[in-house]
């Protein structure tokens, strides 16, 4: 009997041309995230160097303020980031599915805000919520002479402000993603539901919901991954401020890298970062990989 | 006898480039306000007379905008030909690591050591012997600008000091006005208090704090009193609702707001605004108390460059900076004091003369740049852009942690 052809040379052709992407993501990704994370245990200035210094750079960073402020603003953004636009997204996507008129336009509208770039955005509603510009003053110009609208100045709302601009830009983007969702929904199934009695909103969250999941994991995806990388939506809105009320980790990083020459401790900062993101990755690809193997 | 002097200074800077064929040279800078950018043009003016081109790089957005991307593109490979730091530490790492060209030819065979105004500007530029940059100006940052307009609409004169001016406050609000313009970034809430230390401290506490770093000094009872005035300052700059220098300068031109601490370049605007000096607008160096300077400024380094003719015009470049034609021209636009002592400062106004007076005294300090590191500087403008927002912050706290930094600087 002849040997089957090993493994390794099935499916040559692909395997051949997906070398190139592999060796980008071990090289830049891989090599880049463990220089990264060898580097934080040094003292490098302005230019990397081999000073080696333990912990020291993970201990000022868990001492700094403004850190610990930008974790926790990362936390509210996150949170109510991922709660609003996935509710946002999905009521907006179910009410389009009604067989509504206009449905081109509206969904036109609630997508044109993701056309724009996060700095325009952050530019935009740093305008809008100017009280001397923006919503504040077109209010008073109508009458209301004592009415105040400045979350941006006011350090215990500006985060929300940030978070209201953030939700206008991206909910056009979860609401087309929902919208493909519930058009690949059967319309038997819609048929059937109506069939046993069963009210349009049970139908959705205990059976079109559920029927979903491949949907709502892609967007989870997208959505996380633009919370983890928040930095131009702040630098263009608020520039961290006011105070430090809106500094976010990416900024951190950026800030201590670059302005305050001051690598060893933006490397720990990113890889901070990196060390959170494999948190929330790992048990996730578990459930979401591990499971198939097994079926 | 003008166009002489450029053609002599010129053919000296050839003769040094030994024959350069005309290059086009790139300078980065954050010199993007009106009376920054009128300055700026006069340099391009004078190195395009050479028979060079100027190739404008400027960056907006503050220095602190500027400096990552100038940093990033010499330590990636990519340098521009000549680009603005202030001098000090800021590019202290890049010229240790043989990033930058020294320059030390020009300046001797041009005799600059007998020229300048100040020998720490070119010490600070000055690493093993070799100079690296070349000083621009003379920037202060001890100012407290004053609109005139502002306080005769509120029936009250102008303030001829610190006390005044806080004393001052509670009239310009009622006349509708903010007292104190500050723009939102750091660095305007930091160097504000810089201004405080040393104007309302003195020098002795000043170098003690920043050169010294003694944090027992920035803990103790001595600083006290500059946290107290601190906290006066915030509640008068608490209606400025901008965020950048020449925005919140503007306010002051306009009469809006009252006053505004902020270094000599400020005066650009006020010029470029056709503002004179006395009868527009008053400024009190020293805030009026202390009459001392820090002379900080404005530099230009140069990255080491691997083409030869480009590296030739690299030194005819440094000349044309330190030239005195270039020197008047783009101080008298830019506000700030030339480097050089041989210039005749006939139309210098009211508030550079007061500046040159104190320089000529002696009464000056090195600025917060050369004293402390970039990371130092950049814990303090966190500290207290976090101060002036956040009136939760008590002066005690904010102290405190000050201290800290303090004692942990570098």
């Amino acid at each position: 009997m002849s040997t089957r052809p090993s493994r390794l040379f099935h499916n040559m052709n692909a395997k051949i041309a997906s070398v190139p992407m592999v060796l980008t993501a071990m090289v830049v990704f891989l090599g880049g995230s463990i220089w990264t994370v060898v580097y934080s245990f040094t003292d490098s200035k302005l230019l990397p160097r081999e000073k080696w210094v333990g912990l020291d750079q993970y201990e000022r960073l868990w001492g700094t303020n403004r850190w610990l402020v930008s974790i926790e603003n990362l936390a509210i953004y996150g949170v109510l980031s991922l709660i609003f636009s996935l509710v946002i997204g999905f009521v907006l996507a179910a009410l389009m599915d009604q067989k509504i008129r206009f449905e081109d336009v509206f969904r036109t509208i609630f997508l044109y805000p993701f056309a724009l770039s996060f700095i325009v955005t952050g530019l935009v509603w740093q305008w809008l919520l100017n009280p001397d510009f923006g919503v504040q003053n077109v209010i008073r110009g109508i009458g209301f002479e004592s009415f105040t609208f400045d979350p941006l100045y006011d350090a215990d709302l500006a985060i929300y402000g940030i978070l209201f601009a953030g939700l206008w830009q991206g909910t056009g983007l979860v609401m087309c993603l929902m919208l493909a969702g519930l058009r690949g929904i059967d319309e038997d199934i819609w048929k059937a539901a109506r069939v046993d009695g069963i009210p349009a909103w049970k139908t959705y969250l205990f059976i079109v919901i559920p029927m979903m999941r491949p949907v709502f994991i892609t967007t989870l995806v997208i959505i996380t991954a633009g919370i983890v990388k928040l930095y131009d939506l702040v630098v263009a809105q608020t520039g961290g401020g006011p105070g430090i009320a809106t500094e976010v980790p990416a900024k951190y990083v950026y800030d201590m890298m670059f302005q305050a020459q001051n690598l060893g401790q933006g490397f720990a900062a990113s890889t901070m970062m990196l060390v959170s993101v494999i948190i929330i990755l790992i048990p996730w690809a578990y459930l979401e990989f591990g499971g198939k193997r097994r079926g | 006898m003008k166009m002489m002097r450029m053609m002599l200074a010129a053919s000296t800077a050839i003769g040094i480039a030994g024959g350069a064929w005309a290059e086009d040279l790139e300078i980065t800078h954050w010199w993007t306000s009106g009376g920054e950018a009128a300055a700026v043009a006069e340099f391009a003016k004078a190195f395009d007379a050479t028979g060079n081109k100027w190739v404008d790089g400027a960056i907006a957005g503050s220095g602190n905008t500027a400096r990552p991307i100038m940093i990033s593109r010499i330590t990636g490979g990519d340098p521009m030909a000549a680009t603005q730091f202030n001098h000090g530490r800021q590019a202290e790492e890049l010229v240790e690591a043989g990033l930058m060209r020294p320059i030390t030819e020009v300046a001797e065979a041009e005799g600059w050591a007998n020229a300048i105004a100040a020998p720490g500007l070119l010490e600070s530029c000055t690493l093993d012997d070799e100079l690296y940059c070349v000083p621009v100006n003379i920037h202060s940052w001890q100012w407290l600008w004053l609109s005139n307009k502002a306080y005769e609409e509120a029936g009250i004169p102008v303030p001829k000091n610190w006390a005044e001016f806080v004393a001052s406050g509670p009239k310009l609000q009622e006349a509708g006005k903010v007292p104190l313009a500050m723009g939102k970034q750091p660095w305007q809430a930091a160097g504000a208090f810089k201004v405080l230390v040393l104007s309302l401290g003195g020098p002795e506490l000043y170098t003690k704090v920043y050169d010294e770093k003694d944090s027992e000094v920035a803990a103790g009872a001595d600083m006290i009193p500059i946290w107290q005035a601190a906290d006066e300052m915030r509640k008068l700059a608490a209606g400025s609702n901008v965020q950048e220098w020449n925005q919140a300068t503007n306010l002051v031109i306009t009469g809006q707001a009252g006053g505004q601490i902020m270094g000599d370049w400020a005066q650009g605007e006020f010029q470029m605004a056709n503002q004179v000096a006395g009868t527009d607008y008053t400024c009190l160096p020293g805030l009026g108390d202390q009459p001392y300077l820090s002379t900080a400024g404005d530099a230009i380094y140069f990255p080491l460059l691997s083409d030869d003719a480009k590296s030739a015009a690299q030194l005819e470049l440094a000349s044309v900076l330190f030239s005195s034609e270039a020197q008047l021209a783009f101080n008298a636009k830019k506000g700030s004091l030339p480097v050089r002592k041989d210039l005749d400062l006939a139309e210098a106004n009211d508030c550079m003369r007061q500046g040159l007076d104190i320089l000529a005294k002696g009464n000056i300090v090195a600025d917060t740049d050369q004293l402390i590191s970039p990371d130092t500087n950049t814990q303090i403008q966190d500290l207290m852009i976090q101060f002036v927002s956040d009136m939760n912050m008590t002066p005690e706290d904010a102290q405190a942690r000050f201290a800290e930094i303090i004692a942990d600087a570098d």
